[in-house]
């Protein structure tokens, strides 16, 4: 019987990009995100950068490279808004960090776990970006919008199942 | 000391980065220590080149975008979908008949309106010059309603010039970029103007609500207060100039957050989440511009002559009826426009609207056969004495007598 080695599942599942599809990917992403029409960013609330932040952090399984390439992309939007620098950054490291953890614990691959996955962080991030506004730049205007927020991650969910599936085709086993 | 470092190194690179940014945050939130800023929220010099630097790294994609997309819209409207333009050219002719009539009718009112403005030394802004911008991008975010115009500081675009639509109001440039510049939306929460309610003349601070909506909620309960008002912009904020139409509030409901205040929300003449293109208020004067002085000379000689041919008209066809006529005559003496013979100098109408026949009540005319319960036998009240018959003149009164006078 052929002795096998003990790889773990960070080792086995952890994949790499080219630098060009790293760049490019979420550049696309928000150049995307800023043609989309107003009523419906207004209506639906996709975030396609988050979308990018969430595959790149879990199919590298780095929680350091999740950190960095969320705040990145965070701060590149913050950039595009009124807000002032580091709400969506901030949001976007946590939700990096969080999704390359989570990516050594579950399959990533799998249909199901990435809808969860990606339904479960859009919350989140709205949560976050409340928290933000609310307490970090004590903004008495900033509202939690229940049915928005839900509406918003069904609507990040069925973006971010096909277009994870896509993003699969760039991707490197290392 | 290292296997601290390596054991928890994720972690702690996590930490450092959110830590860092809560500290750009705290830097950027600062409120200026001298003097008040106008723009609320406006950034610093650093902080605002971050931004020009990362909108020019979007605006060449959203450019080319915008162009195709106008060139095949072009495409399509100019050349090949011209079904109903005949169509379209008849309304619109008929439109502007209808507008013509219909300016013809305020010049006059206009005029009115200036000169009790001069009299009064109120100081009006009106739009002087303006540029037409397209909008290329958003802001991807439904946390900001920002979008970004074509034009920039190249047009003379600066922070804080009002933008609007022909329906209406839209919002105001917050940063201008050397080709770009943001258009920061009424219905941003950190969007501000001033308006004025039309039919009450109540002064209100309009704001961006949570969800995308405009709202007003300065203004206490008040029964006058009712939906389908009109809103324009008082001119008070320095950025609107005053009398722009805004929108027409929709709901009127108790600000559970701010009792006794009411949360009132507006549906803005302009739909915000489909804009396309705007224009940007560059310039405003204190005098009517020459075109719309031109444009109002016009009308005001057009509504004069449209009112002498009225009166030519009315003077020379007959009356139906001779009381109509005096009512006429009676209306039109108050006016000072009369030829028609007058035998007496009382008004036929009593508290008439000058200009406006038929607006009073006409004063009723003597019976044939007076009786005491006819209009003006009977003494006022304040002539008559207790005790008097009806009828007999009033007695003076005579002061009293000594008694020993009698004898």
């Amino acid at each position: 019987m052929r002795e096998r080695s003990y790889t773990s599942r960070q080792e086995l599942d952890q994949y790499a990009f080219r630098p060009l599809v790293a760049l490019l990917i979420p550049l696309a992403c928000m150049v995307v995100q800023v043609l989309l029409p107003p009523w419906l960013l207004a209506k639906v609330g996709i975030d396609l950068p988050l979308l990018a932040v969430i595959y790149f952090a879990v199919a590298r399984r780095s929680p350091i490279a999740g950190t960095i390439t969320g705040t990145i992309i965070g701060l590149f939007q913050d950039g595009l808004t009124n807000l002032p620098f580091g709400v969506y950054g901030i949001a976007k490291a946590v939700i990096g960090y969080i999704a390359a953890n989570i990516g050594f614990a579950v399959d990533m691959d799998n249909t199901v776990n990435r809808a969860i996955m990606n339904f479960a962080f859009s919350l989140a991030q709205s949560g976050m970006l409340y928290l933000i506004k609310r307490w970090v730049l004590a903004d008495v205007t900033a509202h939690l919008l229940p049915i928005h927020e839900v509406i918003a991650a069904v609507a990040n969910t069925a973006a971010g199942v096909p277009l994870f599936f896509l993003l699969d085709r760039f991707r490197i086993r290392e | 000391m290292d296997s601290f470092l390596q054991r928890f190194k994720n972690p702690l690179v996590l930490i450092a980065i959110v830590l860092a940014q809560v500290l750009a945050l705290a830097v950027q939130v600062q409120k200026p220590l001298h003097g008040f800023s106008a723009r609320d929220g406006a950034d610093g010099p650093r902080v605002s080149l971050l931004r020009s630097w990362i909108s020019a790294v979007f605006t060449p994609i959203e450019r080319g975008k915008n162009a195709s997309s106008f060139g095949v819209r072009n495409l399509w409207f100019g050349y090949i979908n011209l079904r109903h333009t005949h169509q379209e050219n008849e309304d619109l002719k008929k439109e502007i008949a209808r507008l013509k009539l219909e300016q013809d009718e305020f010049a006059e009112d206009a005029a009115q309106g200036r000169r009790l403005q001069a009299l009064m030394a109120f100081k009006q802004r009106y739009v002087q010059q303006t540029v037409g911008a397209q909008i290329i991008g958003t802001s991807g975010s439904d946390q900001s309603q920002i979008l970004l115009l074509d034009k920039g500081a190249d047009f003379g675009l600066k922070p804080d010039q009002a933008v609007m639509t022909p329906d209406g109001v839209v919002g105001k440039i917050r940063d201008v970029f050397p080709h770009t510049a943001q258009l920061l939306l009424l219905n941003d929460p950190t969007s501000g103007a001033g308006v004025l309610l039309v039919s009450t003349r109540m002064r209100a601070i309009l704001r961006g609500g949570p969800n995308g909506q405009v709202i007003i909620t300065n203004l206490t309960a008040d029964s006058r207060l009712k939906p389908g008002e009109q809103v324009v912009t008082s001119g008070g904020d320095q950025v609107f100039p005053r009398g722009l139409p805004v929108g027409v509030i929709t709901s009127i409901a108790p600000d559970p957050q701010h009792q006794p205040y009411l949360m009132i929300t507006l549906k803005p003449n302009a739909d915000l989440s489909r804009l396309e293109e705007v224009l940007v208020i560059t310039g405003t004067t204190g005098t009517l511009p020459a075109d719309a002085l031109a444009d109002a000379t016009t009308a005001e000689g057009v509504a004069e002559a449209n009112k002498r041919a009225a009166d030519l008209i009315a003077e020379r066809l007959p009356s139906l009826h001779d009381d109509a006529g005096q009512a006429a005559t009676g209306a039109a003496g108050s006016t000072g426009a009369t030829n028609s013979p007058k035998t007496d100098s009382v008004p036929d109408l009593v508290r008439g609207t000058p200009g406006i026949p038929n607006s009073g009540l006409p004063r009723p005319r003597p019976a044939l056969h007076p009786d005491r319960y006819s209009p003006g036998t009977v003494e006022p009240a304040q002539d008559l004495q207790p005790g008097a018959r009806p009828g007999t003149p009033p007695t003076e009164a005579k002061p009293p007598q000594d008694n020993q006078d009698d004898h």
